[in-house]
Order: C-alpha cells, then sequence, then structure tokens
C-alpha cells in the first residue's frame, strides 16, 4: 500500500497532465467571446452550431469518413489473403514478404504524402480522390497485416485440418472456419486501422485540392488563420466520437484488444 | 502443382499495390537527388553544407531525445502503477490513457496553444501571481514543440510499458522490499532493469514518432522552429523545391531506419548478458 502511495506522486500528476489541456478546451467550447479564453464569460452554445456553418468542416467529416471506410475495406480485402498466406503456406521470400507488407510503418508519413503527390497527382495524373485513397490503404494495411496475422498464428491448424479431413474444400474451410474463428481480430484491426486513417495527418496533407480536404487538414488549416472557439466546439466533437468508438470497442471485443 | 502457387496469388494484390504505390514514388523522389545527367551526391554535399540544414536536423533529434527521455520518466511509474492496479481500477486506467491517443493529433495540439499563447492558461496565471510582469513566449518555441511531443506520446510509452510490466513476478518485489529495501529502491533495483526491454521498444516508438511527427511541429513550433517533417513540407508545398524534399525524405527514413536498429541493437546486447547471468 505504502508503495501506492509514493507511486501517485507521479502518477496523479501524469493524469493531470494529459486531462486538463483537454478538459480547458471544452470548458472554451462554451465561452461567447470571439476569441478563446479560459476561463470564459458566459455561456453559448453558438459555436457547435458554427461547426456545421464555416471552413467545410461537415464537407471535410464525410470525406474522412468516406476515405477511412474505404481505405480500410481495400486493405482488408488484400490484406486478409495475404495474412493467410504468409502464416499458412511455406513458401520461398515468406519473411521477407512479411517485413515488406509491413515496412509502411517505418517510411515516415510525410514522405508517403509527398511521394504519392508527387508520383500519382503530377505525374501519373490520377485523380486526387483515388491518391487520398491510395495513401490510406497503405498506411492501413500494415495493421490488417499484423493484427489479422497474430489472429491466425493463434487459430490452431488442426481446425481446418478436421474441416478439410470431414470433406470440405479449401476454399469452403476458409470461409467457414477461418474467417469466423479471426473476425474478432479482423474486427479489432478494422477499427486500429479505421481510427488511424480517420486521425491522419502527414499524408492526408499532401493530398488536398477544392472540396476534397480531409477533416484533421481542414481543421489544421482553420486553426492557423483563426482561433475562435469554434476550434474547440469541433475539439469536442472530435472527442465525443473518439469516445464512441471506445465504447464500440468495450462493448465488443474489449478495449485490451487494441492496445 | 496448383497448391504451390496459391500463397504467391494471395499475396500478388498487395505485392502489386505497395509497389507501384509506395516503392515507384518513394524511387521517383529519391532516384533524382542522385542522378543529374550523371551520379552525383552533391545534393547531400550541399545540404550538410549548410548550417540552417543542420541546425533543423539537430533541433530534431534533440527534441526527439528529450522526449523520449520524459516519457520514459513520466510513463513508467504510471504504466507500473497500472500494471499493478487491481483488474477494475487497471481496465479504466487503460481507457484513461487510450483516450487521448486515440484523439486526433491536431486536437491534442490545439490544447497546448490554448495553455502557452500569449494570452495563454499558464501566461495568465503567471501574471495573476504577479510571477511575471508581461506574458512570456513560450508558444512557437523549442519548449512547445517539446511538451506537446511529450504529450502526443506519453500515452504510447504507457500503452507499450503496461503490456510488459503486467508480466513481473509480483514475488520478486516483495522478496526486495521483505529484504529491506524501501518501495522506491524495489523499483530501481527490480522494475527498472525488468522493465528495460519494454522502455526500448516504447523508445523506438516514441523517438521514431516524434522524429517524424509533422502536426505538432507545424502547429506549435511556427516557422523559426522547423523540425524535419516540416522542412520537408514547406519544400515541397511551398518553396516547390522537390530535389530538396527528395534529400529531406531520404535522411529521415535513414534515420528512423538507423534508429531502430540502433534501439534493436541494444536489446540483443543486453538480451545476451541477461542470459549470460543466468548460465
Amino acid at each position: 500500500m505504502r508503495k501506492n502511495n509514493s507511486l501517485k506522486l507521479i502518477v496523479i500528476p501524469v493524469f493531470i497532465f494529459l486531462f486538463l489541456p483537454l478538459f480547458i478546451i471544452i470548458v472554451t467550447s462554451f465561452g461567447e467571446k470571439p476569441t478563446i479564453q479560459f476561463p470564459i464569460e458566459g455561456f453559448t452554445l453558438d459555436w457547435y452550431a458554427n461547426v456545421f456553418r464555416v471552413g467545410g468542416f461537415l464537407d471535410s467529416f464525410w470525406l474522412s469518413l468516406r476515405i477511412a471506410i474505404l481505405a480500410t475495406l481495400l486493405a482488408l480485402l488484400v490484406g486478409i489473403p495475404a495474412a493467410y498466406a504468409i502464416s499458412r503456406y511455406k513458401f520461398p521470400g515468406r519473411q521477407v514478404l512479411k517485413q515488406f507488407f509491413l515496412s509502411p510503418t517505418i517510411i515516415p508519413g510525410v514522405v508517403v504524402g509527398f511521394s504519392l503527390f508527387q508520383f500519382i497527382v503530377i505525374t501519373m495524373q490520377i485523380p486526387l480522390f483515388t491518391g487520398l485513397l491510395l495513401g490510406h490503404f497503405i498506411i492501413s494495411l500494415p495493421y490488417i497485416i499484423r493484427v489479422v496475422g497474430s489472429s491466425l498464428e493463434q487459430l490452431d491448424v488442426s481446425l481446418e485440418e478436421a474441416s478439410w479431413t470431414l470433406g470440405c474444400t479449401k476454399q469452403e474451410t476458409f470461409f467457414k472456419v477461418v474467417l469466423p474463428n479471426i473476425s474478432s481480430g479482423i474486427y479489432a484491426s478494422f477499427m486500429l486501422a479505421f481510427i488511424n486513417s480517420f486521425n491522419n495527418i502527414p499524408v492526408s496533407q499532401f493530398l488536398t485540392g477544392p472540396g476534397l480536404t480531409a477533416l484533421p487538414t481542414t481543421l489544421m488549416s482553420y486553426i492557423e488563420y483563426n482561433y475562435n472557439p469554434t476550434v474547440s466546439a469541433l475539439s469536442v466533437m472530435l472527442m465525443l466520437l473518439t469516445i464512441g468508438l471506445m465504447v464500440l470497442i468495450e462493448k465488443t471485443l474489449g478495449l485490451a484488444s487494441i492496445s | 502443382m496448383l497448391n504451390r502457387k496459391i500463397p504467391y496469388i494471395f499475396v500478388t494484390p498487395g505485392l502489386i499495390l505497395l509497389v507501384v504505390f509506395l516503392i515507384l514514388p518513394l524511387v521517383s523522389i529519391i532516384w533524382p537527388t542522385f542522378y543529374d545527367g550523371a551520379f552525383t551526391f552533391s545534393n547531400y554535399a550541399a545540404f550538410f553544407d549548410s548550417s540552417f540544414n543542420i541546425n533543423i536536423m539537430w533541433r530534431t533529434v534533440k527534441i526527439s531525445l528529450i522526449v523520449t527521455l520524459w516519457t520514459i520518466v513520466l510513463g513508467l511509474p504510471t504504466a507500473y502503477y497500472i500494471a499493478k492496479a487491481n483488474r477494475k481500477w487497471r481496465s479504466l486506467l487503460m481507457g484513461l490513457v487510450l483516450f487521448p491517443l486515440l484523439t486526433n493529433s491536431v486536437v491534442r495540439s490545439f490544447a497546448w496553444i490554448n495553455l502557452l499563447g500569449t494570452n495563454g492558461v499558464v501566461n495568465r496565471i503567471l501574471l495573476a501571481v504577479g510571477f511575471i510582469d508581461e506574458p512570456i513566449k513560450m508558444l512557437y518555441t523549442e519548449f512547445a514543440i517539446t511538451i506537446g511531443s511529450v504529450y502526443l506520446f506519453l500515452p504510447l510509452m504507457i500503452t507499450t510499458l503496461v503490456g510488459i510490466l503486467e508480466n513481473i513476478d509480483e514475488e520478486m518485489i516483495e522478496a526486495a522490499e521483505t529484504l529491506g529495501a524501501n518501495p522506491w529502491l524495489a523499483f530501481i533495483k527490480v522494475v527498472l532493469p525488468l522493465s528495460i526491454p519494454g522502455v526500448l521498444v516504447g523508445s523506438t516508438l516514441v523517438f521514431t514518432g516524434t522524429l517524424t511527427a509533422y502536426t505538432t511541429p507545424q502547429l506549435l513550433g511556427g516557422n523559426q522552429n522547423m523540425m524535419m517533417s516540416t522542412f520537408l513540407y514547406q519544400n515541397a508545398m511551398t518553396l516547390g523545391n522537390w530535389q530538396q524534399s527528395g534529400v529531406i525524405a531520404l535522411i529521415m527514413i535513414a534515420t528512423t531506419i538507423i534508429v531502430m536498429n540502433l534501439f534493436n541493437g541494444i536489446a540483443r546486447v543486453l538480451d545476451r548478458r541477461g542470459g549470460d547471468l543466468n548460465a
């Protein structure tokens, strides 16, 4: 017990450090003054209404949502078979391939963004939406390979063997035995990749154009020119979104599965 | 016959997409930095010849190092506390740590604009208590980037460490305390050495994360305190100097790989020494 008490001397300040800045954002979102201040004067919900009116936040939100869902689905479509091949088949180059599929994590986000901007948008003239989608696909793929891969490692191969012995083809076994058994891994990797894509800045920052700007990029450029509680209000809404996702994960898999 | 082809069929779509949309673009930005009618290293020589560029590199490495150390100092005791708490308490605390981790980094950097600005919370408090006579400049400084980055990466360090610290046998600490070590000494002599593998994993993530982070230096550092990633962005999008951007990109990739291998190497050496002790 004494041990815990002396540790609290660090732990309590750490949690204050983690939450006080967010708490201040929440409070400032209700202030009446057109510039952010703390403590606030008066009380208003106008800034929340403002989020829907200015800065193109709403359009950006839908774009970010679409990109995150599509990129993650594409990553699942491509990543699940790859993870399956890597964990279930012995073939030359298996380890190298696994490292290769995880390699987007060692390339800095701004480098991925810049190279895609130059290659896809400038050189190949591919539409921006496709470029954004591909960029987010690339940063999502490692999550799928890693999380689905480890689900597959944990799944007993004898289950599949039993299914083959009982007359199922390889395809039937994959869809009836393997897929249902790794569904929680697929779900966890989807959530991780989705959150990561939705929050991504460095890649989106380079792939932006008229009417096609991801939400974090819109918010970032808004902050650079404006300092009013609209930013606080949108921040609070994003925090609520995070809480919503966390509750969803906790109710289904338990938060432990993604940490 | 078909059986042997199956794994290759399964990996092919991913392989093609990564080659075309990751590797080719990388080659297309890095190739021109070496080839200008003939092979040349002059772009790199020129880059390292400028004290302005060296300053940015040095600032990036320095801030990454300081941030890593702070996340260890603050993260280790916190992670230990969480790992040893009872089950209900632990999942609550883990949820609290995960929340900032999953919240957009623009929001988390914006939080520090409110705190550190000229009219920000910290200046107002310091003025109110008469500690200072006029606001001090904290925003758009290296200090702002550092504290913002510690704030950004501390949850990552804590979640990485909790996983490792959970596996430390409680009885070892009890043994140390029975043998007369006070809780802090037991922490330093028992928990600290056993947590080193986790600290190395966490440090790799935090160091390379700070090294390549874009949002925090952009929002809290301003133009006077660029880091490698904001410097790359400025060169690519504002100045249109793509050759220099390619040079910065390769330096960033190389630094990331060097740092990862360095930390892995340290982990391996320590592992071997641990093995020898047991033998």
